[in-house]
Order: structure tokens, then sequence, then C-alpha cells
């Protein structure tokens, strides 16, 4: 930064780790994905060790996360949910979690990666054509004519609906990383200017001091943003899953 | 449960009412609010502009990678840029269909979404 160059985007390289590990692509971002899923495992496992009646405070809170998901999953899907429901809470905390731990310093967000975001939306898509194929055999293929149309249009119409299916991966996985990358390179550059403008001289506290203040504002927002988006990924999912077993 | 003579609701209908007269219910005064709260303006307009490219993209992509396959350079390409223009369409148009029984395919998507 003393340069007086702003380099918003080297925060999102990947470097390998550990030794041998890292000759075999071993980097930050599965290292931060291996500690989201440890954390989950243990927010839960530990959480729900108890047993309690009255739960604690760590119980309430990952009994508030599965409800909050299983709720989502019957309201969205119907009650067929179920079936789901460990796919969709599995993807909503690994998701979370890797939003949430990307906010602190010197932590790597591994859902700013389009490759990862773009894997995990490739899961939901495959998932929910196989579900649709599996519960609709041929029929499946239904989902993909619309009805009250003239046959002359069909085969105009039909690959526009195919396009509009297979859109899904594009906007599902550019919408997480997009947020996520976006809210990152805001706060590098708003740091960047604190450190460039606290060391230009008193005429440059004051601005300094106010992007210092836009960081703490944009670092509540971030958080804002890592849950929404986790919400968001998993609503879609929702959406999707249920498209593919009600076919309408 | 003695029903009183003369009076023909059941009891479950003459408790609600009592109820009521003592205001110990609270009325329902509007249409439930619709889960989520509205998503913002530019909330909005971001998924628009998602929706819309993301099928182009996706048609690009295919196109581009059938016309590899093939050696038909720019045919395939051509092709698909306004299949997925339209499929853009489709997709935002999918979001504001007014009724979910219109005509044509309403596959509507339900439920909260605050995508930004």
């Amino acid at each position: 930064m003393a340069a007086g160059k702003i380099d918003a985007l080297s925060q999102f390289a990947l470097h390998p780790m550990f030794g041998e590990l890292g000759q075999m692509g071993f980097s930050q971002s599965p290292l931060m994905m291996a500690v989201a899923a440890g954390l989950t495992l243990l927010i839960l496992g530990v959480g729900m060790a108890p047993r309690a009646m009255v739960p604690g405070r760590l119980q309430a809170a990952a009994e508030l996360l599965y409800e909050f998901v299983h709720n989502m999953c019957i309201e969205t899907i119907g009650e067929e949910g179920r079936r789901f429901f460990p796919f969709v809470f599995t993807l909503f905390l690994f998701i979370l979690f890797g939003n949430l731990l990307g906010v602190f310093p010197y932590f790597f967000t591994f859902t700013s990666h389009i490759a990862v975001t773009l894997a995990l939306t490739l899961a939901v898509v495959v998932l929910t054509t196989v579900v649709g194929l599996a519960i609709h055999k041929l029929h499946f293929f239904s989902y993909f004519v619309p009805h009250g149309v003239p046959k002359a249009l069909l085969p105009l119409l039909v690959p526009i609906e195919i396009l509009s299916y297979l859109s899904r991966l594009i906007s599902l996985s550019v919408r997480l990383f997009a947020n996520m990358m976006a809210g990152h390179v805001m706060l590098e550059v708003f740091g960047a200017f604190v450190i460039m403008l606290g060391g230009a001289g008193w005429l440059g506290l004051l601005p300094a001091g106010l992007a210092l203040g836009i960081n703490t504002i944009l670092i509540g927002f971030e958080l804002l943003v890592a849950v929404l988006q986790a919400y968001v990924f998993a609503i879609l999912t929702c959406i999707y899953l249920h498209d593919a077993v009600h076919l309408h | 449960m003695g029903q009183e003579p003369g009076d023909p609701r059941g009891f479950s209908e003459r408790l609600e009412a009592a109820r009521e007269r003592q205001g110990l219910d609270p009325r329902p005064t509007q249409p439930e609010p619709s889960g989520a709260p509205d998503p913002s303006a530019f909330a909005v307009g971001a998924r628009v502009a998602l929706d819309l490219v993301s099928a182009l993209l996706v048609a690009c992509a295919i196109g581009w990678g059938l016309d590899r396959l093939f050696g038909t350079k720019p045919w395939f390409l051509i092709g698909f840029v306004p299949l997925g223009g339209a499929a853009g369409v489709l997709n935002v148009w999918r979001m504001f269909a007014p009724d979910p029984k219109a005509p044509g395919p309403d596959r509507r998507r339900t439920g909260p979404d605050p995508g930004r």
C-alpha cells in the first residue's frame, strides 16, 4: 500500500500451503472450507450434546438454525421437502460459515471464487435434474414444453426454456460470488484509503477518519450480506427443487 | 359441553365472540405481511440484470462450444445469441408475471427471494 497503489484483488490470490500438500493444490481456500465444515460440525455436535429440554445458548442456536432451514424446506418445496432437508441444510451452513469466516481479518473467503460457487451451483442443478428425472421419469422433459402454445412455435420455445433452465448455473453462482467479492474489494479499497490518507500529513487525517468510519459500517454490511446470500442460495435451491418435484 | 338453550352456536364460536367483545384477541388488521420484507429497488434491479445476462452468457457458451465442436465458426453462436436473449427476458418475465394462472409457461417462483 505504501507505494500508493490500491491492490484490491491480491487478497483473492491462492497460495500453496503445508509444503507437500501445497504442491497438490492445497491452499487457503480448501483450508477455510475444512474450517467451515469443522466449525459447523462442532457447533451442531457440541450444541446438541446436552439434549436438554430447556436448551442452553449453543443448543438454542443449533435448534434455531435447524428449524429455520427445516421450515424453509417444507414451506418452499412442500411435504417432500423433508427428503431434501439434509442437502439444503448442509449447503446453507457451508456457505453461511464460509461467508462469515471471510469477514475476519486474514481469513480467506472461499465463496469469493467463482470456481467454488459454480461447483456448488453445479451440484444443485445436477441434483434438481436427477430428482426431476427420478420422480417423473421421461415426463420430466415436459417441463421444457410450455403448454397452450401452437405446435409450430415449439422448436423455438423449447430451446429458450432449456436455456432459461441452464441460466440458473450462472445466475446462482455469480450472485453469491459477486456479492462476496464486491464486499471484500470495497473493504480493501477503503482500508487502503485509510493508510494512504493517514500517511499524507495532517490534511489527510480527517478523510482518513471518514474512510475508517465507512469501513466500520461496511463490516456490518458485510455481515448482513454474508447471512443474506447464504439464505438466498438456500432458498433458490429450494425453489429449484420445488420445480423439479412439482414440475410446475 | 352444555349448550345454552336458544343459542344454536357451538361453544367455540360463542367463546370466540365473547373473547372478541372483551378485546382479548387482537383482530388481524390486514392480510399477513408476506414473509420477507420487500426487496429494495436496487436488489430487484440487480436480480433482473443478473437474470438477463446469465441466460445470454449460457447461450454464448453453448453456441461457441458447438461451433468449436463442429467447426462452423460463427453460425451456432449467431443462432444462440437471440435465443439466449429471449431466455433472459423469459427469466425476467417469470419474476414479474402478473398472475400464476396466466396462460403460457408459468412456473412462477414463489416464496421470499430477496436476492441482491
